[in-house]
């Protein structure tokens, strides 16, 4: 199997790849749910690497398993009902999996710091933002409860929430949708980590406030050089700050590009789905294009290529045996660097 | 509390609390049923009672509970009113005698103590269903009316039940039932009644408020649906759940309560036979015949705790929140 | 706040009125005549009837009677007893008793019930909560002049562990016995209540947070699940007082606490109406004034809450 950084082109950028070992590296992770109704398979055999600096985006529809490697990276499954069965999850090399409670718990919020989609609920309710956000200081720093404040206030000033001195003391509600979010990013940044996981940092808001918080992300990611994986549904915000994609469906990454040939060219029939379903100006009065049928249902995936049920190009192969993620080449047999695709027919998908 | 209007972002657990309410709150998570999964509601609940070793226990009591009310001469021949001075005065039990009359043993008046707990059912299971009965007519009948209309219907019934619900539930009824010299069981159903029917109006009137603001509600009348097409086939039968569970809970509580007011000397008095006299009359022989209180005690116990598993296992059923 | 309270206290006053109202009713309406009861089986002269029930006021219609009663009431005088002492001194000696009674009883609701749910929602669904339920039930079961029987019959005659009655109230060994079988009940209710927010905010949002945060779980147990999960607790134990008084008329009882349950009981033996009426009245008004009281600090534990 690839893993996606091998040739990433994001690995050229400035000071990214200082000792060859990627910051995160996912390897051959599982993950499952043990239910009333059955064993749900929501992650099977996930391989992907992030850099300092770089930002990977990972796409797929709600059950595809993108939130739930994120929360096995981050080390907060709920532990039952979820499982890791087989993998390992590297950070600066060292596997997180085996590593004591303890130690893995310092990496958290210190080293790898998470953004969660919906600020209301993912903010304590009856706990002012500033005590929330100074936290962070008091126990990972030992920092005093006023030099935390005089830091929650600084970290609300970074993610321009007008009048920070006065708002340190309010509560998550009185705020807006969009500053609950530039807190919860201020939350994320505070002791600058390394890496940042956002899952759907900008779903809960208005389109015009998305693009806010997303240019505030990119930034701060660029000023501290931070990893970035960011998770998404929405190809349209991929776009403007991922270096590199990998798609998911049903717990597996079926492709994985550099951001712009993907949009350019996709070599899986699934992503060609997605982007087909994306509203066109130039189409204009055309239908608009749907995958059809539904996301499998993880007790029962389907044999074979997952995504078989729903494929404009299934054959026989599709039904019987899963495909590998393997190196996509040009019709001449050039290496495409960093492309990857999950398909038995990615070359008539690529090229023709 | 009518009062504390919450902001959007809060939860809704700001239901009106009492005694008895908070009591079943404690045990029914706010907003316990929500909108449906794809099995239903109902189907869905009886799937989790099933699976319920408790829903089963008390169960199984509850038949048996209501075999013993209904006929009692099935279950002993021995009278509970025939006392034998001379030959029974305070014997111990013979555990080894299944269903005799010497089987708990003879109290202070020489009477079957087994007979006494076998007829002592019928009071208790008369005053505490009369009681949830009564309550829930009435209670259920004046929640709805308030939550579904609301305004100055709303106004006058919430009042009435501030004004009721000031009343702590024992002591009140202590005061009721005082002022009447014949307490029979209808006496005491009605006095437990006319102080405990705010708290199903509580849970009613706030279940039917959440039920009507739901979209199919407003769905249902925007398609032209009559007030009371709305009331019993949409908003009533989405405001059921909470108000069954508390009832059922409520039971245990009422038969809890009549057990202590006879107790008192407040409740249900002689000729009628009720296990809070018998325990009342055993206090003082406590110290050397134990069993003389302990058996009626004990079944007091049991059906309490019959009632109120039950009223338990079907909230959890019926709140997937807590699954 | 200041407005939301005077407007709270306003609106006490139509319920304050109706209750008092309802209680009255109950205890002067009822069949029978407490002045001539006072001289049990013998026959009564009709003229000292007469000039009692002049004396009491027991002449004049019910609700003369009542005004009279609730005018006087404003200016702190509660009536005489048929024995000729101020109910207000009566009650003066007996409150301080329950006082101290609920005060214990309060205490170890809290402690043990907050206790209990607390570790029953942390393991929920493990043995521990299981145990923790299938206790709770048993005690909920059992009424609670069964449970004060069975304590006393159990620590204080056989184990002879805590004295059986109470003498003195200032004694807290004393008041440990029927301050427990007075909680008993309340601490059942806490504990679920508690294991069922414990439970419930266990899966919340906020908590994947803290431990996103790299927290510690003494933190974020101690400090996020706690905050959220006592404020439905404390509504509890507001709206409890209202049971923990009936119970305080059994416990006293049984353990032969001279508090203001014993007075009530007392009362309710010689249909003596001013007391019952007096010892009602005080109960409806704390209990009216505890509501508020944990409205108000309902608003401080959720921000979230705003008075309108």
């Amino acid at each position: 199997m690839t893993t996606i950084e091998k040739t990433a082109d994001g690995a050229v950028r400035e000071g990214a790849g200082d000792d060859g070992t990627p910051l995160l590296e996912v390897r051959d992770l599982h993950v499952e749910f043990h239910t009333r109704d059955g064993v749900a398979k929501a992650v099977n055999g996930v391989n992907y690497s992030v850099r300092a600096g770089e930002t990977l985006a990972v796409l797929g529809e709600s059950g595809s398993g993108k939130s739930v490697t994120a929360q096995a990276i981050m080390g907060i499954l709920d532990m039952p009902p979820g499982k890791i069965p087989q993998g390992q999850i590297l950070f600066r090399g060292e596997d997180m999996l085996t590593m004591a409670a303890e130690e893995r718990r310092k990496i958290r919020g210190r080293k790898i710091a998470m953004i969660f989609q919906d600020a209301l609920s993912a903010l304590n309710p009856v706990l002012s933002v500033g005590y929330q956000l100074g936290e962070m200081f008091r126990v990972h720093q030992g920092l005093s409860k006023k030099e935390a404040k005089a830091k929650a206030i600084e970290l609300m000033d970074r993610v321009r929430i007008p009048a920070a001195r006065e708002r340190v003391s309010d509560y998550p509600h009185q705020f807006s949708g969009g500053m609950r979010q530039r807190i919860m990013i201020a939350m994320a940044m505070a002791l600058e980590p390394d890496l940042i996981i956002a899952d759907e940092p900008t779903t809960a808001l208005d389109v015009t406030v998305q693009a806010q918080v997303m240019d505030l992300l990119a930034e701060l990611q660029r000023e501290y050089h931070m990893g970035l994986i960011l998770i998404t549904h929405d190809l349209g915000v991929v776009a403007d700050v991922a270096d590199k994609i990998a798609v998911m469906y049903a717990g597996r990454i079926v492709e994985t590009a550099p951001v712009h040939e993907l949009y350019k060219r996709p070599a899986h029939p699934y992503t060609r789905g997605l982007l087909d379903s994306i509203p066109r100006l130039d189409r204009k009065g055309q239908e608009l294009y749907a995958i059809k049928g539904l996301p499998p249902n993880l007790l029962k995936i389907p044999s074979g290529c997952a995504f078989n049920p729903r494929c404009p190009k299934a054959e026989d192969i599709c039904r019987t045996d899963v495909p590998a993620l393997v190196p996509v080449t040009e019709q001449d047999g050039t290496e495409l660097p960093g492309r990857g695709s999950a398909c038995h027919f990615w070359k008539e998908t690529l090229h023709g | 509390m009518p009062d504390v209007t919450k902001t959007k972002a809060g939860t809704d657990t700001g239901v009106d609390a009492g005694p008895l309410q908070a009591a079943a709150d404690a045990v029914l998570a706010p907003g316990a049923v929500s909108q449906g999964k794809p099995r239903s509601l109902w189907g869905d609940a009886w799937y989790e009672l099933r699976h319920r070793p408790l829903f089963w226990v008390s169960a199984v009591l509850l038949v048996l509970l209501l075999a013993i009310a209904a006929f009692p001469g099935l279950f002993t021949g021995a009278n509970p009113r025939d006392g034998d001075l001379t030959n029974h005065f305070l014997t111990k039990p013979e555990l080894t005698h299944f269903f005799q009359a010497d089987w708990f043993g003879y109290d202070g008046q020489g009477r079957s103590i087994y007979a006494r707990v076998i007829y002592g059912t019928r009071a208790s299971i008369m005053v505490g269903v009369g009681v949830t009965v009564v309550v829930t007519l009435v209670g259920g009948l004046l929640g709805m009316v308030a939550g579904y209309f609301g305004g100055w219907i709303d106004s006058i019934v919430s009042r009435i039940v501030d004004i009721f619900f000031g009343l702590p539930f024992l002591l009140g009824s202590m005061v009721v039932l005082n002022a009447f010299t014949e307490r029979k069981v209808y006496v005491v159903i009605a006095a437990l009644a006319f102080l405990g029917w705010t708290t199903i109006a509580r849970v009613m009137r706030s279940s039917v408020i959440t039920a009507k603001q739901a979209d199919y509600v407003t769905a249902a009348r925007a398609l032209g649906a009559g007030t009371g097409r709305i009331l019993f086939r949409h908003v009533l039968p989405n405001a059921l759940a909470p108000t069954i569970v508390v009832a059922t809970i409520a039971l245990g509580a009422y038969i809890s309560a009549e057990a202590t007011l006879s107790f008192l000397g407040l409740g249900l008095a002689d000729p009628t036979i009720s296990w809070g006299i018998d325990i009342s009359d055993a206090k003082d022989a406590i110290r050397d015949n134990p069993h003389v209180m302990l058996f009626p005690a004990g079944m007091l116990s049991l059906t309490v705790f019959a009632f109120i598993t039950l009223g338990d296992a079907v909230r959890d059923a019926l709140d997937p929140k807590l699954r | 706040m200041g407005r939301y309270v005077a407007r709270r206290l306003l609106q006490m006053i139509p319920v304050f009125i109706g209750t008092t109202l309802i209680i009255f009713l109950m205890v002067h309406v009822l069949p029978g005549d407490p002045i001539r009861a006072m001289w049990g089986d013998k026959a009564a002269d009709p003229a000292q009837v007469a000039s009692l029930r002049h004396e009491f006021g027991l002449d004049q219609p019910l609700w003369k009677q009542y005004i009279d009663y609730m005018a006087d009431l404003f200016q702190g005088d509660f009536g005489k007893t048929f024995g000729g002492r101020p109910v207000s001194e009566e009650m003066g000696m007996a409150f301080p008793v329950t006082l101290r009674l609920a005060a214990v009883a309060l205490t170890i609701e809290i402690i043990i019930g907050i206790g209990l749910g607390a570790w029953a929602g942390l393991k929920a669904g493990r043995a521990v909560d299981t145990g923790v339920l299938i206790f709770t039930l048993i005690v909920i079961s059992m009424p609670v002049f069964v449970l004060g029987y069975l304590a006393r019959f159990i620590f204080a005659d056989e184990l002879g562990w805590l004295p059986p009655n109470v003498q003195d109230s200032m004694d807290l060994q004393q008041l440990l016995l029927p301050g427990f079988v007075l909680a008993m009940l309340s601490m059942a209710y806490v504990a679920r209540l508690t294991r069922t927010t414990f439970a419930e905010n266990l899966r919340a949002d906020y908590m994947r947070t803290a431990l996103a945060k790299g927290l510690p779980r003494r933190r974020i147990v101690g400090v996020h699940l706690l905050r959220n999960s006592l404020i439905p607790v404390v509504t509890f134990l507001g709206t409890d007082v209202g049971a923990l008084v009936g119970g305080a008329v059994v416990t006293e009882g049984i353990f032969n606490v001279q508090g203001v349950g014993n007075l009530l009981f007392k009362a309710l033996g010689q249909r003596e109406g001013t007391t019952i009426v007096g010892v009602v009245t005080i109960f409806v008004l704390v209990i009216l004034l505890i509501n508020l009281l944990v409205d108000l600090l309902y608003a401080v534990l959720d921000p979230r809450i705003r008075y309108a």
